[in-house]
């Protein structure tokens, strides 16, 4: 067997931990949106992948087909998606939680609302795979590393993004209301906290991390109409690897899924399509030793 | 005073009375005399739901054309064509549900299922309740003897790789081939026949195990270990249309060279969507599909699907045969309207017209060589070129 050399060993690790560093961005901020929600509500979102596939198709539409600028596209993603978490919590999940302290009345409604959004969709958009134009043209090689500019670009909005809403949960008035909901959401009421509003707030906002991923993201790996379970499940993963409802573990969670899915998938690729396998069997593990997560909660 | 409105009504009831027996009458003599129902059962929700939705709106744009112009003549009655459609969601659980919905409303042909294992699963099924259908599936074991209710709807991987390779070894001194598969029994079957099919051909395989999860989205890091193997020729086994121009984007901006195909059907506005120029090149294997072969009933049946739905699907270039052999099977032999052993019988010998190519193309069933009986529709392996938004003709082959 042939043993690599040093140098290929260098540029082999460097295109492993690049692609690992890529989708961890991407996978970060899928996450941050669903633990959010989870956070504040204690609600897991199942539609969340379908927020992300609304959002897009908007960008899909705003900017590959009437051709209006990228940035504005994505603002019509979130905008769109905020709107749509707000409607959402406010006449659907708020008189469940009120009316139902069972839990499962609004995992199930979280679900009903998954299949709607994914039958609207298919309704709406159709069956087939959409894209658009690439916003940056050209592919970065060194002798190390080969990376396409616009997965660079999309990369660091990513990280940027989440740099900016973490200083927005850390310092703004309504990211300090919503840490004091996601702690205790009777103490922050008897502060004065305005529960039902922050919890739209929020709600809205996790849609909208959704909806822009998804617009983000269409400019990579396009958009179908059917992606938006595979997403969920993706998300919920990174949030147990995290911890569920913290926003630092579903960050951790993303960068580390990524970097398990890049090293899976360039050492294992021998033995065939083992590597969800490993992550899984990893997980399990992993979940048997640490239930709450690498952070657990509470958040903040 | 109510003597005369009483009489005012007897006389608005009469002529309401007259006017429907007329309307009746009128509808009766220009209508169809009955309702001739074809199932589908396939998917059209979740990632493949293109598979199927290209099929169901082929049966319906055909199903409404045919009405519109009197309806199907079958032996001495004229038949309107209704389509029964049922969602397995791809899953062969439901795929027998949708089956079995099937036998219960009476109906003996079906189009679909879309995949291997949904195919599988209906055949007990199908072969109980007396049903015919066209699966768009590859597995041998549901074509040839003792099996017998199911024809295949298109031309098989195993049927069309070793023609691609060959094609691509003489003609653009392809030698060294790597395959990727997504991991699903599908794909998994088309990359295995694929591989020995490349042996057979003499070409060096370089990859054969490299696998990746039916809904990724990125695929930079499943290609990149194949790319650094650059070989001539890279197969995209199976692939569903949706990742196409996620594959083919990924592996040529990670700088790979070499020439990329499939034997699955795609669809050119998807690929130029979703890749760009840098799907041209792509080698795909598409249906009656290039201006160079389409009849004026073609041109049509497009301009029509388009028009009910904003956009054609390039993979109902195949599926919109289906529906066409079965109508055209029943009226060779009007008793396998209710009897598929008439139906059976009927395929050994049937020949039509082919209204969707020009000249004096047949539809006909094949199969002999593959499955040792003609359990296969006859359609063209026309072999395509992606460039710049459409598909150029790179061959055409046969099946026998």
């Amino acid at each position: 067997m042939v043993q690599p050399t040093s140098p290929q060993l260098v540029s082999f690790m460097a295109q492993v931990i690049a692609n690992g560093l890529y989708l961890g961005a991407q996978y970060a901020l899928i996450a941050l949106g669903l633990t959010l929600i989870f956070a504040l509500m204690n609600v897991l979102n199942f539609a969340h992948g379908q927020m992300y596939v609304l959002g897009g198709f908007i960008t899909y539409y705003v900017y590959g087909q009437l051709g209006f600028p990228f940035a504005l596209a994505l603002l019509a993603s979130g905008a769109t998606l905020a709107a749509t978490g707000a409607l959402i919590e406010k006449f659907l999940f708020r008189p469940v939680i009120r009316r139902s302290i069972r839990e499962e009345s609004t995992m199930l409604l979280a679900a009903a609302v998954a299949f709607f959004l994914d039958a609207m969709v298919l309704l709406l958009f159709g069956e087939k795979q959409r894209g658009v134009p690439k916003i940056v043209n050209g592919v970065f090689l060194s002798d190390t590393l080969i990376m396409p500019y616009d997965r660079m670009l999309i990369g660091a909005v990513a990280i940027i993004m989440i740099v900016v809403f973490m200083l927005f949960m850390q310092y703004s008035k309504p990211g300090r209301a919503m840490r004091a909901l996601a702690q205790d959401r009777v103490a922050a009421q008897l502060m004065g906290v305005r529960v039902d509003r922050y919890s739209m707030i929020g709600f809205a906002l996790g849609a909208m991390l959704a909806g822009v991923v998804g617009g983000l993201l269409v400019a990579i790996t396009g958009v179908n109409s059917g992606i938006g379970g595979p997403i969920s499940v993706k998300a919920f993963m990174m949030v147990m690897i995290g911890g569920a409802g913290v926003v630092g573990g579903a960050i951790a969670g993303g960068f580390i899924l990524g970097m398990l899915e890049s090293v899976g998938l360039s050492v294992l690729h021998a033995y065939g399509d083992i590597t969800y396998l490993v992550i899984f069997a990893a997980l399990m593990v992993f979940l048997s030793i640490r239930p709450n997560g690498l952070m657990g909660k509470p958040w903040g | 005073m109510s003597t005369r409105r009483t009489a005012m009504q007897l006389v608005a009831l009469a002529a309401v009375s007259a006017l429907s027996i007329v309307a009746t009458g009128i509808s009766s003599a220009d209508a169809a005399d009955k309702e001739l129902k074809i199932g589908f059962v396939g998917v059209t929700s979740g990632p493949a739901a293109a598979w199927g939705t290209s099929n169901v709106r082929s049966m319906e744009v055909r199903a409404e054309w045919l009405n519109e112009a009197g309806g199907v003549r079958i032996g001495d009655t004229t038949y309107n064509i209704k389509i029964v459609t049922f969602d397995d969601q791809k899953d062969p659980k439901r795929a027998i549900a949708g089956m079995e919905k099937m036998a219960q409303e009476g109906i003996h042909y079906v189009v679909g299922p879309n995949v291997d294992d949904g195919a599988a699963a209906v055949r007990p099924v199908a072969e109980k309740a007396g049903i015919i259908y066209f699966p768009y599936a590859f597995p041998k074991e549901l074509y040839v003897k003792p099996a017998s209710n199911a024809v295949l709807g298109m031309i098989a991987s195993y049927q069309s790789g070793p023609a691609i390779y060959k094609y691509l070894k003489e003609n653009k001194g392809v030698k060294t081939i790597a395959f990727i598969a997504a991991n699903e029994s599908d794909p998994l079957s088309q990359r295995d026949s694929g591989v020995a099919a490349a042996k057979a051909l003499g070409l060096q395989i370089v990859a054969e195990k490299d696998t990746y999860q039916n809904d990724t989205r990125d695929f930079t890091p499943v290609l990149t270990p194949i790319v650094k193997l650059k070989p001539d020729l890279l197969v995209l086994s199976g692939v569903a249309p949706g990742n196409a121009p996620l594959l083919i984007r990924a592996a040529r901006e990670l700088g790979f060279q070499g020439l990329i195909s499939t034997e699955t059907a795609h669809d050119a506005k998807v690929l130029e969507e979703g890749a760009g120029d840098l799907a041209n090149g792509f080698i795909s294997v598409g249906g009656a599909s290039t201006p160079e072969i389409r009849s004026p009933i073609m041109e049509e049946f497009i301009e029509r699907y388009t028009k009910k739905f904003g956009e054609y699907n390039d993979e109902s270039n195949t599926k919109v045969y289906a529906l066409e052999y079965i109508l055209e099977t029943l009226k060779a032999n009007p008793k396998a309207v209710d009897s598929v052993e008439e139906f059976k019988k009927t395929v050994e010998t049937f020949s039509a017209p082919n209204p969707f190519m020009k000249g004096d193309n047949k539809l006909k069933y094949v199969g002999s060589t593959s499955f040792g009986q003609k359990r296969q529709v006859a359609v063209p392996m026309v072999v395509n070129e992606y460039h710049n938004g459409e598909f150029k003709t790179l061959f055409i082959g046969e099946v026998d």
